[in-house]
């Protein structure tokens, strides 16, 4: 019975991402993929901070599915923002996906000290992340049970 | 269980937390389909398995696994508590753990999570679901996913 509601639900997805070619591709193949995501776009940490805490423009913002965050970002860096996120006992459990070009087993490291839920790079071709995308959407969004509940 | 020599960097050790022989026949056998550089360790319950990753006892040379999969429901230590010790631990918390478990209940979802469970998957009852099931973790966490580098081992 929840299961008719969960598809006709509109997924929100944050996206964390500073370079505007990465977002407009990645705004594309999720259109292609899957309508019923919303995709919302933070550009720097600070506004994904504000976005996640719901301050100033973002009042409204919903809480998000999930989060597909940057390495690199102006004004507050990945590492903080996942920092941040993890740390914080409501939003900690918002699944946070690292997509960066970063390859550096250091950055893989530190995404996953940090509990990053799993850490994809960023491939530079678009048949690849559009490739990516489709794999994000099947597994996290058939596959996962993302949680529901905020925990009071 | 064959290891090639030029094999070896692909050799994926992926650690398996479950009490149900039939689940972790299933989940053998749906592995050994889809992923043949997938070596299957089994701890069938929550204390076997933090000794396995504290190569403690019996596992005193268990290699340090890529992914683990971990049922809730476990003899001796519960899977909730397998899943604290791990991502308590400075150590084991960069080991992506996945939950496969029954329970479909929000409050094991939502505690999962919290206890930052990597991500949530709830365990098929149908046979070719479950191999579905399984294909997408390969395909997702050995294909897509950057995983750690840590030197294997202690």
């Amino acid at each position: 019975m929840t299961a008719i509601a969960e598809e006709d639900k509109t997924i929100e997805v944050l996206l964390v991402e500073d370079n505007a070619g990465d977002v407009r591709l990645a705004r594309e193949a999720f259109r292609d993929v899957n309508r019923s995501i919303r995709l919302h776009l933070a550009s720097d940490g600070v506004e994904a901070m504000a976005f996640l805490r719901q301050e100033g423009v973002h009042l409204d913002a919903p809480r998000p599915d999930f989060i597909l965050l940057d390495l690199n970002l102006p004004k507050m860096d990945g590492r903080e923002v996942l920092a941040q996120i993890k740390g914080d006992k409501s939003l900690k459990l918002i699944p946070t996906i690292v997509l960066s070009s970063s390859e550096t087993d250091a950055d893989v490291l530190i995404s996953y000290q940090l509990q990053a839920n799993c850490y994809l790079r960023k491939p530079a071709q678009w048949d690849a992340f559009d490739s990516l995308v489709r794999s994000i959407n099947t597994f996290w969004l058939t596959k996962v049970k993302l949680p529901q509940q905020v925990p009071s | 269980m064959t290891i090639n020599s030029t094999g070896e960097d692909m050799l994926k050790e992926v650690l398996l937390v479950e009490d149900s022989p039939g689940d972790v026949r299933l989940t053998r056998e749906a592995f050994r389909d889809f992923d043949k550089n997938v070596r299957l360790h089994v701890a069938i319950d929550g204390v076997d398995a933090m000794a396995f990753l504290r190569h403690e006892g019996a596992h005193a040379n268990a290699p340090r696994p890529d992914f683990i999969l971990l049922d809730l429901n476990l003899p001796k230590m519960d899977g909730r508590e397998v899943l604290a010790c791990i991502k308590k631990d400075e150590n084991l918390k960069t080991i992506p753990t996945i939950i496969l478990t029954t329970s479909d209940a929000e409050v094991d979802i939502a505690k999962s999570y919290q206890l930052q469970a990597n991500c949530y998957l709830v365990k098929p009852v149908q046979l070719d679901e479950f191999e579905n099931l399984v294909k997408s973790i390969s395909d997702f966490w050995l294909t897509k996913v950057k995983l750690t580098q840590q030197p294997h081992g202690r």
